[in-house]
């Protein structure tokens, strides 16, 4: 028996050895070189790079634009999950239940639903172009073109460093809100119908459908969209570097530490430097990650 | 990888199997350890016709940056001339637009190429490759006899400007091939029909902005508002009119309060003024081709660019439309530099990778760049002014590039630039996010140069940026 046991633990381990050798080779590496780089000097075209501790952790606490970036992954952090799971989860109860008579989506709920995933399909750089000619400040832009018909002065969308972190922001939301109206879908289609016919037939309205079935019941769903999109908002770089100027500008005011990263890397030359911005940026994200999990700990609801 | 063996289909799976983890765990991300060294071995004698020794058997791998200018000129002008010469030398021409993401893993990897034409926006940083010693000295080149003359040497056939801001640590290591020429640019047609005339003081061109706004035809100016690195130009090109060229040397050389010096104030002062009450409208989310196409519809009268501006909007400009330029006007008169004093320096950087299998064959190849024939013919091509003395006599010009050449001409050794921005990449970034912020007015004069001293102070201080001086 015990030999049994023995070949049977052999032949699964034996299966087992590939993906893992091929994990630690390709995931756990990289990783471990990064920190290793990351107490260098390399410029990226030596062989030789030269170990120099932590110089460069002391470096990044006075790197000022370094910390504008941190500034602005916090506050993504906290805004993007909060205001694409709350319009996510207005659409899609209007979607599934909103309907007149309590049980079924609003009018025109399919062609919406197609509406709403869209901007999902579209690559995360064709969605930035687009928005720079959205965007754009003078009468060829889409927003600012009605605008100055109306007489009201171009509003520098992209090129105002008050504004732009702000369409920064709203490109996000406009590019996420879609996946989560699907995920809050299927969450809502899990709930029987009867509780919600129960519930009108007690004489519960739509808010109150909402707010005492829809979200209770979706409250698990709802802890996976924000640690997605929490993700999504620690580790934004695409949208940043293609869309804004000078790529996280004008004026540092949408830059964020993947971009940051990027910078030091290919346009410094300061490999060494940009490993350890990117060591910064792994405690961060496993931090959020160990966070999420144990906040979002609580007990499903049966039913 | 022209020499791979063959190998079978059991010698590679053998070979895989081999592999220890921690070979490939090392070979992954970090700086590859360093090949043997096959430069060294170069035992080809020299002469007058082969001055650097090569091998004439050996292949020579080219890497051209595919931007404004195109690959075109390399492979129908520079590599027929080569080939005319050293027939049996393999050219193996390749063109990027980014030159980093291609390259750079290769001088990591120490396989660089042999010739490489590093410009664009995504050139690799030249420091750097000072720095690790990537860059091969090319004082050869200038010491050896110019293509077209055996009694010449090459140094003499291409301004000084070259050699100078092609000297990284005291070595001349990188090869700029076309004259930048900056001014502002507009187009003679509009001037002309407009009755405006090019000013030459600061008070006539304020005068004319002024004109040009009631006119209601066009807005006075405008600049590449997502890159203000081109309205830093003219802004510190008229403080060096009105300080003299050592305002430049001093920022460059990273000098104490360099940013803040007076003739600095006045000049960004100045351009702010210009920000608050004439720019185009929207020009700060504009980028330059937006901006220039702006000025093709005769929407602008005014931008600052370069020598490069008419090759790049040969599409989009109006067949007499009639590029022109002119000077930065004087500022006062107590100016230390006189009218026409231009800022100019030679770009399109050309280099050498010292440790590339064939650097002879990649100083050979420059020679041949430097032909008369080459330098004449390029830049008839695209429309620009080669560093090459008396490339472009007898040769047809277009309205600007005459107007620029002529420019050039007129300033003699009135001749200013900069290098801060190719030393120091960090400082660059700030100085662009600062000069939007300044013609935005969001900064105000004092506050912008504020920030810039602190920038380049912070630099000063980074013991892990290398320092240069000039």
């Amino acid at each position: 028996m015990i030999f049994n046991r023995y070949r049977r633990g052999l032949f699964i381990t034996s299966f087992l050895a590939a993906p893992v050798i091929l994990y630690l080779v390709y995931v756990i590496s990289p990783y471990i070189q990064a920190f290793y780089i990351a107490m260098t000097d390399w410029r990226g075209v030596t062989a030789t790079p030269t170990f120099i501790g932590l110089d460069n952790f002391k470096r990044l606490f006075s790197d000022g634009t370094f910390w504008k970036a941190v500034t602005h992954n916090g506050a993504l952090l906290v805004l993007l999950p909060l205001i694409t799971i709350v319009i996510a989860l207005f659409f899609a109860f209007l979607l599934n239940v909103g309907g007149a008579q309590g049980t079924s989506g609003i009018r025109g709920s399919k062609f919406y639903r197609v509406v709403f995933f869209f901007p999902q399909v579209l690559a995360v750089a064709v969605v930035a172009v687009l928005f720079q000619q959205v965007f754009r400040p003078d009468g060829s832009g889409m927003l600012n073109g009605p605008l100055m018909a109306l007489g009201v002065r171009p509003i520098g969308f992209l090129s105002d460093p008050d504004v732009a972190f702000w369409s920064v922001l709203g490109v996000m939301v406009w590019q996420a809100v879609g996946f989560y109206v699907v995920l809050f879908s299927a969450g809502l289609a899990s709930i029987p119908r009867d509780m919600f016919e129960a519930a009108q037939i007690d004489g519960a309205g739509r808010v109150s459908l909402f707010f005492r079935i829809t979200l209770p019941l979706l409250w698990d769903t709802v802890q996976v969209a924000w640690v997605y999109l929490g993700i999504l908002a620690l580790d934004v770089f695409a949208i940043v570097w293609v869309m804004t100027d000078q790529h996280g500008g004008p004026d540092w005011s949408t830059t964020v530490m993947a971009a940051e990263i990027y910078r030091n890397a290919f346009q410094y030359f300061r490999f060494g430097y940009a490993s350890a911005l990117g060591v910064i940026m792994f405690f961060f994200t496993v931090g959020f990650a160990i966070l999420s999990l144990r906040l979002s700990r609580r007990e499903r609801i049966e039913y | 990888m022209p020499n791979t063996p063959h190998i079978s289909r059991r010698e590679l799976l053998r070979g895989a199997a081999l592999v220890p983890v921690a070979g490939a765990l090392a070979a992954c991300a970090t700086p590859a350890a360093k090949p043997t060294a096959s430069s060294s071995a170069a035992p080809v004698a020299t002469s007058a016709a082969n001055p650097f020794g090569m091998a004439d058997n050996k292949p020579l791998e080219v890497w051209i940056f595919d931007g404004g200018f195109g690959q075109d000129y390399a492979k129908n002008i520079h590599q027929p001339l080569f080939k005319a010469k050293h027939p049996n030398v393999e050219i193996k021409h390749n063109a990027t637009k980014e030159v980093t993401k291609v390259l750079q893993p290769r001088f990591a990897g120490g396989n660089p190429p042999d010739v490489i034409d590093n410009s664009g926006a995504n050139a690799m940083d030249f420091g750097a490759l000072a720095q690790d010693g990537q860059l091969q000295d090319l004082t050869p080149l200038l010491d050896a006899p110019s293509w077209d003359d055996p009694n010449t040497k090459v140094r003499d056939t291409i301004d000084q400007a070259v050699i100078d801001l092609g000297t990284y640590d005291g070595t001349f290591s990188v090869l700029g091939y076309v004259n930048y020429i900056f001014g502002i640019w507009y187009s003679q047609k509009a001037f002309r029909e407009n009755g405006w005339e090019a000013p030459k003081t600061w008070d006539e061109f304020l005068k004319l902005c002024e004109t040009i706004k009631k006119s209601g035809k066009m807005a006075p100016f405008t600049y590449a508002g997502k890159f203000p690195q081109y309205l830093y130009e003219p802004l510190l090109t008229m403080a060096a009119k009105i300080g003299g060229a050592e305002v430049l040397v001093n920022i460059d050389n990273l000098e104490d309060g360099a940013w803040k010096s007076e003739a600095m104030k006045t000049s960004t002062t100045a351009w702010a003024e210009i920000g608050a009450k004439y720019l185009m409208e929207g020009t700060a989310g504009l980028d330059h081709v937006q901006t220039q196409t702006a000025q093709n519809k005769y929407k602008v009268a005014m931008l600052p660019s370069g020598s490069w501006l008419e090759n790049e909007q040969k599409t989009t400009t109006p067949a007499d439309f009639e590029y022109g330029m002119f000077p930065i006007p004087d500022f006062g008169s107590s100016d230390k530099l006189p009218y026409g004093t231009l800022h100019s320096q030679p770009s399109e950087n050309f280099i050498v990778p010292s440790k590339s299998p064939n650097p002879q064959g990649g100083m050979e190849y420059l020679r041949a760049m430097l032909s008369k024939k080459a330098a004449g013919d390029f830049s008839e091509l695209v429309k620009t002014v080669s560093v090459v003395k008396g490339a472009g006599e007898g040769r047809q010009l277009s309205p600007g590039a005459e107007s620029a050449t002529k420019a050039f001409a007129a300033a003699g050794t009135n001749v200013v630039y900069y290098r801060w921005q190719t030393w120091y990449a960090q400082l660059k970034d700030e100085a662009i996010a600062a000069t939007g912020e300044l013609m935005t007015g969001g900064l105000k004069p004092d506050a912008y140069l504020e920030r810039l001293q602190k920038k380049a102070d912070e630099i000063k201080n980074d013991s892990s940026i290398k320092k240069y001086k000039r």
